[in-house]
């Protein structure tokens, strides 16, 4: 990049015009890789492309925003990450809800920051996305339009100040056994925001163990709103690491690929090896008549969550789709004014200078 | 096309260390652009100096503007995970 | 059954963030190095200052914090565009911390302020702190917070005029409140002071980018504006307490800003090209307002949902 003062590893993605990322396909049209290959590559085959791609990936070192990478690796990121950040955005919903009741002007605080720090997540993976070539604007329109996902368990309702608890401990906590491998995921930049966003999320699961330790110690209505609480979140929550692997189709490859590090199964055992003994620190029972400890494995075992529940949220039919929805649709509806008054009053500003400078 | 353009953002954690780049935000125009890394990207102390570029512009928070950039977010003990108590015999928090 | 972050076996690639504190990542995400506002300062009453007044006063200072922190809370989730829903969350937080600070100093000033908790008739201490149950568990008529505050939210163009106006009397109001003889409200003064400067040049650029935006954009900014600036001369209208605490040394009389602020909403409205606004004031209630504890309908719904969990759970720990 000659003439750049700033270090290519340092300015990933939209800093760089469009045209100069070879075989990007951004949704509508592909770039002809023939315009602008990177000097590097120019004399490259599309064959060594490939190889120094699968050569970088073996090694374990990263992909990052001007190399060469297949078509397929690119959809299967940008498909991946952009759920991630609909889901962080979702999410903010639940909890969101209580901000305005939180019992205590400590919890408000708490809470307030912790769902703030979820737009900061959502923003710096669609941050990540947008080095992939996929904007912002434009996956905020398939969510919208319903044709990306987010994680299923956002549509179950936040019922009681339990609730803020039990999202923190075991839904931040299942994030968390996610996330900790994907900031070794192969593509820089969403490793990157990972390492950032685990940092973070280290103090929502703190608080929301601590909420739900403080209430175990209160009254004899609190610790049953922490039972009730555990009791919903408990299945929704194993349902987070996705169907078993042998139902995932897409798990191998994006493992071969190092996207993702870990399958789905060996994650979700994580998960419940982990919280059993918090649970029981805690003082209350996950709801599984299954769950023992396994001495041969060394691991507990557990019962299967039912699958058609998670298939049915899915396919939309969990109780808070089409409100979550809703919401985010006339959130963003409401702001189109202020995101074009910006836009107008930056237009005019830049002229102005310009004008100032022909003086 | 209603949506911001894309900077980058780069923080200086300490004196003596270079700028870093930390991410990305949209923002209408440069001056919104320092406003909003300073929101997003130092809610924990992080940074004492900010650059925020767009394209091949660099523009930077200038060291007078350290105090009401930085300072409001010194109290907020919450945001940091060990501000909770949480026993020793709770595993793996 | 050990879980541990992953080993750093890619080097550099797994901690790009090192580089920024020289090695010492726990600086940003687990840092224990926090600024106690009130860290050595001495909480004595000041001599000459009638400890109830003091705790009044803290309470209209406090519940200004509070209730504008509420509002400001409900545009979680809901902001124009996210960089926006963290700025507005920043703003609510540092009022809040602000709230907490000046709570806690009323009670200590005069304990008879905080309400006595309903089902604490058992013996055993209430597990309520008193920040809390002066926030939770006091009455609409015993906030002392103005009717700004509590206006109900309006558009995002409603939202940046009200803080436009709210940051900027405070600024003003607590520059001069550094040098309270009360040692306590001196140091959430200049706490408060660093947050409200940044709170203004927010709704400023926002006032100013919304004013000169679109033929839209001008049209809601203009009519937020009108909306808020009814309740203008209330938060420069000094209540006999303030002007008590104000000849101690204590407090500042709001009165004496009043030129200082205007100025600063002169400047603001010049740039945007908007000319002084002539809009009625909200009268008063037989005399009364804000800070005598009388409210606009706003009020009481909004702190009916702010109390809701807590005084269902009067005996509850948090």
């Amino acid at each position: 990049m000659p003439g750049k003062t700033v270090p290519e590893e340092a300015a990933p993605g939209k800093t760089v015009p469009e045209e100069a990322v070879p075989g990007k396909t951004v949704p509508g049209k592909t770039v002809p890789e023939e315009t602008t290959v990177p000097e590097e590559t120019q004399a490259a085959a599309p064959g060594d492309l490939q190889e120094h791609f699968e050569a970088t990936i073996a090694r374990g070192a990263r992909i990052e925003p001007r190399d060469w990478m297949p078509d397929a690796y690119r959809a299967t990121l940008v498909r991946q990450i952009a759920q991630h950040a609909h889901s962080e955005i979702i999410g903010m919903q639940p909890e969101g809800n209580w901000i305005t009741r939180a019992p205590s002007l400590r919890r408000k605080a708490i809470l307030l920051a912790k769902v703030q720090d979820e737009a900061g997540h959502g923003l710096y993976l669609y941050s990540a996305c947008e080095t992939l070539g996929a904007s912002r604007e434009e996956l905020t329109s398939l969510l919208l339009a319903g044709r990306q996902k987010y994680s299923s368990i956002f549509n179950y309702p936040a019922l009681s100040y339990a609730d803020v608890g039990t999202i923190g401990w075991l839904v931040d906590g299942a994030a968390i056994c996610n996330q900790v491998p994907l900031c070794r995921t192969s593509y820089g930049p969403y490793g990157r925001a990972m390492i950032r966003i685990c940092k973070e999320e280290s103090f929502h699961q703190r608080q929301g163990y601590e909420l739900l330790m403080t209430m175990m110690r209160g009254t004899g209505e609190q610790r049953a709103m922490v039972q009730e609480s555990v009791n919903r979140f408990w299945w929704p929550s194993l349902m987070m690491f996705g169907p078993p692997d042998a139902d995932s189709p897409n798990s191998a490859r994006s493992m071969a690929w190092g996207i993702k590090r870990n399958g789905n199964d060996e994650l979700r055992q994580r998960f419940v090896d982990m919280t059993v003994p918090q649970a029981e620190a805690l003082g209350v029972t996950l709801p599984d008549p299954g769950l023992r400890w396994n001495a041969e494995r060394e691991s507990y075992d557990f019962g299967e969550p039912d699958w058609s529940e998670f298939t049915a949220v899915l396919r939309g039919e969990g109780p808070c789709n089409a409100q979550r929805l809703a919401h985010r649709r006339r959130a963003h509806a409401d702001g189109a004014w202020v995101r074009e008054a910006a836009l107008a009053f930056a237009g005019k500003t830049a002229l102005a200078t310009a004008g100032a400078d022909h003086d | 096309m209603t949506e911001w353009p894309l900077y980058e953002v780069f923080v200086r954690g300490k004196r003596g260390l270079n700028h870093v780049h930390v991410g990305s935000l949209h923002a209408s125009d440069d001056q919104m652009a320092i406003r909003n890394a300073r929101d997003v990207y130092t809610r924990r102390n992080e940074g004492v100096s900010i650059w925020v570029v767009r394209s091949d512009a660099i523009t930077a928070s200038s060291p007078d503007e350290k105090d009401p950039l930085f300072a409001p977010s010194g109290d907020k003990v919450y945001r940091h995970p060990t501000f909770y108590e949480i026993p020793d015999n709770v595993p793996h928090m | 059954m050990s879980y541990e972050a992953p080993a750093s076996d890619h080097g550099d690639h797994d901690s790009p963030y090192e580089g920024l504190f020289g090695g010492d990542s726990d600086h940003w995400a687990f840092g224990t190095d926090f600024d106690d506002p009130l860290a050595g300062i001495e909480a004595a009453i000041p001599d000459g200052a009638d400890p109830r007044a003091l705790a009044q006063y803290c309470l209209m200072l406090g519940d200004d914090a509070l209730v504008l922190s509420h509002r400001l809370s409900q545009w979680c989730g809901r902001a124009p565009e996210l960089e926006l829903d963290i700025a507005l969350a920043n703003i609510a937080l540092d009022l809040l911390g602000q709230a907490r600070l000046l709570l806690a100093r009323a009670a200590s000033a005069d304990p008879s302020v905080v309400p006595p908790l309903p089902g604490s008739s058992d013996g055993l201490p209430s597990p309520v702190p008193a920040e809390d149950a002066l926030a939770f568990f006091r009455d609409d008529r015993a906030y002392r917070n103005a009717w700004l505050a509590e206006a109900p939210n309006g558009d995002f163009g409603q939202t940046v005029a009200r803080i436009l106006l709210f940051a900027t009397a405070r600024l003003a109001l607590l520059e001069r409140l550094r040098a309270s003889r009360d040692a306590v409200l001196a140091a959430v003064a200049a706490k408060g002071v660093r947050e409200l400067a940044y709170h203004r040049d927010f709704a400023a650029r926002w006032f100013v980018t919304l004013a000169q935006g679109t033929e839209e954009s001008r049209g809601r900014v203009t009519a937020g504006l009108a909306e808020v600036w009814r309740h203008h001369d209330e938060l420069f209208r000094a209540h006999p307490v303030e002007r008590e605490l104000a000849g101690a040394g204590v407090a500042v009389d709001p009165a004496d800003v009043a030129g200082e602020a205007d100025a600063a909403l002169a400047t603001v409205l010049a740039a945007s090209d908007l000319p002084w606004p002539r809009v009625p004031q909200a009268g008063q209630l037989g005399g009364r307002s804000g800070r005598d504890g009388a409210h606009t309908e706003a009020l009481s719904p909004l702190l009916a949902e702010m109390q809701s969990v807590a005084r269902a759970h009067p005996r509850g720990r948090w």
